[in-house]
Parts: C-alpha cells; structure tokens; sequence
C-alpha cells in the first residue's frame, strides 16, 4: 500500500541579492532551481549533498516557512504553496519540523511541559486538562524520557535528550509529515545511533513519513528507502537505497560517495577526488551544473543542461552520459563502493 | 626516546561547582613520520589535551600537570617566552573551525609569513617567496594573488588549505591537527585528507589528529588512541583496534557507525546503542569511568579503576574484562 503524503512539482526557490526592500537587486541566488519528487506515507526520503545545495531551502519551502517563487507544493492532495496563511493553519499540524540544534530551537524559557503542551493546545487536540497531560506523559515515554523530565528545562538536558524533546515535540501535533533537517548531525556518534533508532521506531509505530535532510550518507543509507541527491539546486539523482548505494548513476553520487571516509583500514576502494570547490548558486555553470567538477565532462555537458529522467525502474538521473552507446558510458555499471 | 612523550598528563579546571578533571592522568608518545589519532566524543578530554601540549590551556582557571617531553625537554618547565618559540616552529596546530582562527583583517600571505618572520629570521624577499611556495604546496590555485586576498575571500576549504599552509611554514616537527576537517563537506575534504597524507610523506612530521570520525581515523592514522571522561582507555595500531577491539566503549563506538554499503550485504539491522550519557567529570570517579554505561560492569568496576595493560602485543586497554570482551566479540 502506497499513498502519496506529499507531492512537489518544479519547486523553485531564488533569493534576490542586495538591493533593498523596495529595489531589491537584480541579482538572484538559485538556492532551489526545479525540484521535483513524492514521498508516500510511511516512507523515508533522503535529501543528501553538500552544503549550499539547497536541501534545507527545500525542506522549509514544504514547510512554508517563506513563500516559494516557483512550483507547487501538495499534501495529502491539498496544494498548500498559494493557500492564505489562515487557511494554512489547520494544515501546518500535519507537517512538522526537528531541526539540528535543539538548543536553539526549543525555547529555554518554557519547561518541557510547557513546550510539548503547545502545540497540542495550538490544534485543539487534548479533550480535557487531564488528557493533556495524559498525552505529555505518552510522549515522554515515547521519546524514551522520563517522566520528571516535564518540570525541567531545555538547558538541564543533554544534547541527545533535548533533541528527543524537540521530536516529542514534532510528535505532539500528530503530524504525517516529519522533516528532519540535519537532526542527528550534531550529535554525538553514540547518541545519534540512539536518536536514529528512536526514530525508525516512532515511523513504525506511527507511519509517519520523514523528509530527512543530511550531509552523512552512512546514516542516510542506515535509515532512509529512497534518495534524492542534489547539486547546486537541483536533484541530480533519485532512486531506491540500493540503488544509490549499489549502482549510482550519476558521477556526483559516485564521487560523494567515495568521498567518504569508511571506518575499516586499508579498505581497497575507487577514490575520486574532485577538483575545486562548488560553484556559486549565484551564478551557476552553464548545460549541466557539475560539468566544471565532473571527471567525464564532454562537450555536450558545457552547453546543454540535462534533464531528470528514468534511467531503470525507479531510477533517475540527470546525465548525457547515459545518451552514449553502452560501452562509453562510465556510468554503466558502476558497482557498490 | 620517542619524538614527543606525554606523561601522566592531567589538566584540570576549577569551576564554581568544583574541579573538573577534564583531562586525568594520559600518557602516550609519537614518533617522527607517524599519525596518531585521538578520538572519543564532545568532553572526552581530546581537545584539552592538544591544547595542553601547546600550553594553550588558560592557567588559571586550569591546570596542567605531569611531563609533556619535547625532544627529551619537559614543554611544561620552560618560560612563556621559551614556549613561544616552540609554537608554530617545531610544534603547530591546525584547529577545526579556520573562520575563526584566521585574523579576518589580515591578508593570508601576511598570516602565512608571521611564524616565518617570528621563528625563521628570513628576509622580506625569502618570506615572500616561502609565503608563495607554501600555497601552491597545499594547492592553492594563483598563489600570488591569493597570498593578497583576505579569509573572506575564500572557500571553506580553500580556508582550511591555508590553515595548513600556516601550521606548516616552518616545517614543524609535530603537527596537531584537531578536528581539521569535521567543518568541511565530504568532497573537500577527501582532498584535504589526501593533502595531509601528501605533506605528511613530504615533511616526516608527527601528527597527532583529532578526531570524532572513525572513517577519518581509518583512513589516515597508524595508531589509535581512544579516551573517555578525560581517561585513555585503549591504545593500540589502527588495524588491530578496528578488528579487535578490547574495550566495550571501542567496540560500542564502532559498532554504532553505520558502515557505507551496509544496505547491500544484509537484511537491515538496528545500529547499537551505547546506553546513557557521558559521566560529569566534575565529581571523582572511583571505579572505571565508563562503568555507568557498560554492559559488562561489575561491583569491581565501581569499586577500582582499571589500569591500562598491554592485553596483546601493542594493544593497550583499560579493561577488568578485556580478555572477555575479545570472546565476546
């Protein structure tokens, strides 16, 4: 069973540059550049690549946290990117947020109690006083905190335990949607193994679907089912797990994925290393975006942008490369790392 | 008589809710041309002890005790002024975040020449043509012009780059590298990663990296040491501490990384958790410092600390039941 949760269509986000309010300036940041992909209930997606991608941008743009310039935004069949903020409302239960820094994201001047009551009240979702706290009490369990966690605040908790108040937090509106954005990154590698698990449990139990926005493909390919790998504000390649994992068809996934470092000595592994650093998304490249970077850069690539497009059963990239007879494709077959 | 020997290292911190024995009691030596790695989690004492090595801990609020031996000569007996002219000539230091340590008002030639100027007594023209050189080394593109422009200007990575081009200028004998590439996203730094392999074959400096990233240890470092709560509690070739390691806090900390490619070999599998949280170093640990959260702890563990013994040839941990935790894994 696989029921589409949330749907986005040639989501395009340009921030304007300089200027001011009433003259803002000519020039545009391309954060987002035509975006499009789903995620079904239950499901995980991963939005991977390297900083200034624009994965977080993307993430906030379903969240609505500033309106897009481009493109659709639909949930559960309701498009939400032209809605007036008011009619919006009732709807922003139904997708929620975990940030990375809980320490900034939770406020330190309300107790735990405080914080997860809020938005239960905000959505009417509690009958009566005591099913309010009945229901601050269910969370805590959930997120693995005690229960005298409630009369504390943000600042007596450890890293890893906030961000469990900032998920029972998400939780507490009973959303269908939960983006994650960066949520494990800053913690510690004992910890985010727990927070990970919490949250596979929590997608279980509840069938929640997560948006989970990361820069650490280890724990990507731990806890995601599909991928959308961006470049300088597009998806270069989408597909199952195993088939980013497995067989990439793009070479900046392959590069990033060799890029990581694999905690076994003497590991025997391909290794590309790129050349110089992401271009601006002020002023991207021309034809295909990573064609400065890319290792199998041909003429094509320097003028024509390649589109999204299937490449196997699930499979999508955005490369010429899979225009070329068979033999001269690098991109073929390119096995597991 | 190895390069650099740090003895019963401990410093402490007082607080107004007590000491706080941030580093307690480490001892570990590197050799000329070798990588060693430290890693643990945030507080485990890795920073602090990179930190004491230079002296750059404030004193007070902290303290520094034990032997650090430079070359046979105690770093922790000379004057602030003979301290001065070890740092950044024969021991320098890379640190994590180069937004932060790199004097935004300054050029980057004029931060690369500095330490040449302070330690190297060379003239304006060989600084100039040492400030050029060492750029294009730690491959900057147009080292000329960029030696004018100022950190602004540049990438993270490109940040990072001239960091090592500082911390090298005067081809220090030890480089401590504390975190150097946590900040940077993964395709920069595979390329500073394989710069410092690059510059490590070139200078035959000792490296001591620190690092939370098991991938970044494996893929660089010779031999590992791993501390907990201001303690080390193993130590060992890097080989031999991934295969087999003898601790339960090392086995804990590698089987909690996910692996890249795990999803190709076997049905889907929790990751395993190291339960609770890092103890408070604040109040005095009678036993194991990692008691609290080992499966394996017993009333002996609470009761003595566990002192660190060679289990195998080479391979150091603290453990009561390290031999057991072989068998166990």
């Amino acid at each position: 069973m696989s029921e589409v949760i949330l749907q986005v269509n040639d989501l395009k986000k340009h921030f304007p540059l300089g200027g001011g309010v009433l003259r803002p300036g000519r020039r545009r940041v391309y954060a987002v550049d035509g975006v499009s992909f789903q995620i079904d209930r239950a499901e995980t997606l991963a939005l991977v690549g390297e900083s200034g991608c624009g994965k977080s941008t993307v993430g906030r743009a379903i969240l609505r946290l500033f309106e897009i310039t481009a493109g659709q935004v639909v949930l559960d069949g309701t498009r939400i990117d032209d809605m007036p903020a008011g009619a919006l409302r009732p709807l922003r239960q139904r997708m929620q947020v975990v940030f990375q820094d809980p320490m900034s994201s939770l406020n330190p001047r309300m107790r735990v109690r405080d914080l997860l009551a809020e938005p239960i009240r905000n959505f009417a979702l509690a009958k009566s006083a005591a099913d309010l706290d009945a229901r601050i009490d269910l969370l805590l369990e959930k997120v693995r905190l005690p229960r005298e966690a409630k009369t504390r605040w943000p600042h007596e908790f450890s890293g890893g335990q906030r961000q469990r108040i900032a998920i029972a937090r998400a939780l507490a509106a009973e959303p269908d949607l939960v983006v994650c954005d960066e949520a494990v990154s800053a913690l510690d590698v004992s910890v985010k193994a727990q927070i990970v698990n919490l949250l596979q449990d929590l997608q279980r139990e509840f069938g929640l679907a997560l948006l989970f926005i990361s820069h650490d493909l280890a724990i990507v390919e731990h806890m995601t089912h599909r991928v959308a790998v961006m470049y300088l504000g597009k998806i270069v390649e989408l597909g199952r797990k195993r088939q980013i994992f497995g067989a990439c068809k793009h070479p900046y996934t392959e590069a990033l994925l060799s890029a990581v470092p694999v905690p076994e000595p003497g590991a025997a592994r391909k290794r590309i290393i790129l050349k110089g650093d992401v271009p601006s998304p002020i002023n991207p490249p021309k034809g295909c975006r990573f064609h400065t970077r890319c290792p199998y850069a041909f003429d094509r690539c320097r003028v024509e942008e390649p589109e999204l497009r299937p490449i196997q059963d699930g499979q999508f990239a955005a490369c010429h490369l899979h225009d070329l007879p068979a033999a001269q494709n690098p991109m073929r077959a390119a096995g597991p790392h | 008589m190895a390069l650099l020997e740090v003895e019963n290292l401990q410093t402490h911190f007082r607080t107004p809710e007590g000491v706080n024995r941030a580093v307690d009691g480490v001892s570990f030596s590197v050799e000329a041309g070798e990588t060693m790695a430290i890693v643990g989690e945030s507080g485990c004492g890795k920073s602090v002890t990179a930190n004491s090595i230079l002296r750059l801990v404030p004193q007070p609020p902290g303290s520094i005790a034990g032997a650090i031996r430079f070359e046979g000569r105690d770093l922790l007996k000379l004057s602030e002024a003979a301290m001065r002219k070890v740092r950044g000539d024969d021991i320098s230091m890379i640190f994590q975040e180069p937004m932060t340590s790199l004097n935004p008002v300054l050029t980057i030639g004029r931060q690369i020449a500095e330490p040449l100027r302070l330690h190297q007594g060379l003239n304006r023209k060989q600084v100039e043509q040492r400030v050029v050189e060492m750029l294009g080394l730690v491959g900057i593109a147009e080292p000329r012009r960029r030696a004018r422009e100022y950190p602004h200007q540049l990438s993270g990575g490109m940040r990072q780059r001239v960091m090592i081009a500082i911390a090298l200028a005067c081809r220090p004998k030890v480089l401590i590298a504390d975190e150097p590439t946590t900040a940077l996203d993964v395709t920069i730094q595979a390329q500073i990663l394989s710069l410092m392999a690059d510059l490590k074959q070139r200078f035959r400096a000792a490296i001591i990296l620190i690092t939370h990233d098991l991938g970044v240890v494996a893929e660089i470092a010779e031999r590992v040491m791993v501390m907990y709560a201001g303690r080390k509690v193993e130590e060992a070739p890097v080989t031999k501490l991934f295969r087999s390691p003898r601790h339960p806090y090392t086995r804990g900390l590698i089987s909690a990384v996910p692996k890249l490619g795990s999803s190709l070999a076997t049905a889907q599998t929790k990751l395993a958790e190291i339960p609770g949280v890092v103890p408070s170093l604040k109040a005095r640990i009678a036993g194991c410092v990692f008691a609290s959260r080992c499966a394996l702890a017993t009333d002996v563990c609470r009761r003595v600390a566990p002192a660190l013994e060679e289990k195998a040839p080479d391979h150091f941990a603290a453990c009561h039941f390290a031999a057991k935790a072989t068998v166990a894994a």
